[in-house]
């Protein structure tokens, strides 16, 4: 072809590549907060797997006997009321504390990114409808949504994972349909529509990944406020039922014994909060790495 | 070569705050099969809507209120705008490339993802298949390593090169028709050659119409056989291009055509602009919305109605009352 000489001239190889990724981990992982906090978070995952190893007693076995007893070489942290070890029952609370976290933050994700994602794409009355729905939901301080909710349905893992999904939700719908809305009128998407795709395919492979990095940030920092959310309604007896330890229930039964025997409500006070920190602490950090704004800057 | 695209008295209009805009008002043109057409106006005119409507892409508060759009025969404003009908259309039989380079790619999916979702969509080709005939593509627009630089991402691209990226993704599956809305004018000016000689080569490959729309005359002058010259919303003048590059005819065309250098005239002339602004396209008044800038309005433009094209020369038409040529001289 007489054109193709034309056609191949005066193209320049490729600009030396900088990698998103390498930066993204300097910026991440280069600060010392951030660092921690992920030790943190990783210690307590590692706690919660492994709990039936790491326990030195079953954490629901009473004994009586042994009541309310000083840390010792027996009972590191002591003992509570029932003579259980505390140690062992702040073990096994990291499993639902953190079970509690992750499960609300997925079943709230998935379905305030769900109604967010329609709201903002198709706008008019779909938008109207699914906001002002979530507004009113926000209306309500979200610990007291969760309270009312958990108080109605009664105890019990299940419903505390219900009330806490239904008052963490509209955060999300919030957020994802800002993001959406602002997605939506670059011009990828009008190219990709202009080139046959249909709704569903422009909201999924066009849409929703580039609405996720504010979406990662939120999610992270609310694993830490879900967690103090569940520990609230625990320790004011509307979460999780006993015997099962829960950090918040835990606080609120050695609440009795804080001057002879601060170290049960203490210790998995401390617990709680060195979670809520080390989540805080990752999310500051994903947020800083993950804004397009400080690119290059960092 | 036979009829391809004809829009009749096609009006696309917002609804804004401030009132109704006639962005596209009563415009009429056809382009052939095979044909390279030029759309020229300033911003705002309607030049890229009315592509935009050819496209059924007029998103709310917009809307095509009345015409015709008649493509192979079939009156695309019978479909549903994104119904199954319009989307089999779009990108198969009519492709766009759109201004901005840096912005219609995207960011997050890989370039060869991108061409492949073309194929996916319209041929149903899959996988390896899929990636080689995406790398086949790219070097046909002059990517260099077309194969590896698949797995690459849009931000990897410069600006030129994004722009053969979108030529290669609108050529994937042979249109009969491609529209290019600013194709070169957020990039320097070396590329925008280069790219517009892609662009020729490829459509002239693929036998594909192409449509050019554009503010820019020399991109016009050098490549579209046919230009319409679009003010307001509305075509003001039509015809072969060398005729209008040769005798504009209507007060606008010669405004244009004043306010650009041109190598092939004596040294010395001044570039004369055109005085005013556009005018706003709400509540216009029923008069030639040229008026209040026209340095050629006789009474009759201030008393009646804007009128009706009339064809002044061969196969040229402008919207004017006023013979030109004569008041020139």
């Amino acid at each position: 072809m007489a054109n193709e000489a034309v056609i191949t001239t005066g193209v320049t190889e490729a600009p030396p590549r900088v990698s998103e990724w390498r930066r993204f981990r300097r910026v991440f992982l280069g600060r010392i907060l951030v660092l921690i906090g992920l030790i943190l978070i990783c210690f307590f995952v590692f706690i919660a797997i492994f709990a039936p190893l790491l326990a030195p007693y079953p954490p629901n076995d009473p004994d009586l006997a042994s009541a309310l007893q000083q840390p010792s070489a027996q009972h590191l942290l002591g003992t509570d009321a029932l003579g259980r070890d505390t140690l062992s029952r702040v073990i096994y609370g990291a499993r639902t504390s953190l079970m509690i976290g992750l499960i609300v933050v997925i079943i709230a994700t998935i379905i305030g990114m769900t109604l967010g994602l329609v709201a903002g794409y198709y706008g008019g009355w779909t938008y109207n409808i699914i906001m002002r729905f979530i507004d009113a939901l926000m209306s309500f301080p979200m610990i007291l949504l969760a309270m009312v909710i958990a108080a109605l349905l009664g105890n019990g893992m299940r419903n505390v994972i219900i009330a806490l999904s239904v008052a963490m939700m509209p955060g999300y719908a919030r957020l994802m349909c800002a993001q959406v809305l602002a997605v939506k009128e670059n011009d990828y998407v009008t190219a990709g529509r202009s080139i046959g795709a249909s709704n569903l395919r422009l909201m999924l492979r066009h849409i929703v990944p580039n609405c996720l990095p504010p979406l990662i940030v939120l999610i992270t920092m609310q694993l830490g406020s879900v967690i103090l959310a569940e520990a609230g309604l625990s320790f004011l007896g509307i979460g999780i039922t006993p015997p099962t330890p829960a950090w918040g229930s835990m606080v609120n039964d050695g609440r009795q014994y804080l001057l002879t025997l601060p170290i049960l409500s203490f210790a998995p006070g401390l617990a709680l909060m060195l979670v809520v920190f080390g989540f805080n602490m990752v999310g500051d950090g994903l947020r800083d790495a993950l804004d397009p704004r400080l690119r290059g800057a960092l | 070569m036979g009829r391809l695209l004809e829009v009749k008295n096609l009006k696309t209009q917002f609804k804004t705050e401030g009132g109704l805009v006639k962005a596209v008002d009563d415009v009429s043109y056809y382009i052939d099969e095979q044909e390279i057409v030029g759309v020229v106006g300033e911003s705002g005119c309607g030049k890229s809507v009315s592509q935009l409507s050819v496209m059924r892409l007029i998103n709310s508060p917009g809307k095509i209120v009345g015409g015709q759009i008649i493509f192979e025969g079939q009156d695309l404003l019978q479909y549903e705008a994104n119904g199954p009908e319009m989307r089999s259309i779009r990108g198969a039989k009519i492709a766009m490339i759109f201004q901005e380079p840096m912005t219609s790619l995207n960011p997050v999916l890989t370039i060869g993802r991108q061409l492949t979702e073309m194929l996916e969509l319209h041929l149903g080709m899959r996988g390896n298949e899929a990636r080689k005939r995406a790398a086949e593509l790219l070097s046909m627009v002059g990517i260099p390593s077309a194969e590896s630089r698949l797995d690459d991402y849009p931000h990897q691209f410069s600006g030129g090169m994004r722009q053969r990226v979108m030529i290669a993704m609108g050529l994937s599956c042979n249109p009969k028709m491609l529209i290019a809305d600013e194709p070169t004018t957020a990039l320097d000016v070396t590329t925008q050659a280069q790219l517009l000689e892609l662009m020729k080569a490829m459509v002239q490959r693929f036998r594909s119409s192409l449509v050019i729309v554009t503010h820019n005359l020399g991109v016009v002058a050098r490549y579209a056989q046919r230009i319409y010259i679009m003010y307001a919303g509305r075509i003001v003048e039509s015809g072969y291009c060398k005729d209008i590059f040769r005798r504009p005819r209507h007060p606008y065309t010669i405004g244009l055509l004043k306010c650009v250098p041109r190598l092939d005239e004596e040294e010395g002339r001044k570039l004369v602009p055109i005085k005013g602004l556009p005018p706003n396209l709400i509540n216009m008044p029923p008069t030639c919305a040229f008026l209040p800038r026209c340095p050629y309005a006789v009474e009759q433009c201030r008393k009646e109605p804007w009128p009706e094209l009339r064809l002044v020369g061969n196969q040229q038409y402008i919207r004017c009352y006023v013979n030109t040529e004569e008041r020139i001289q």
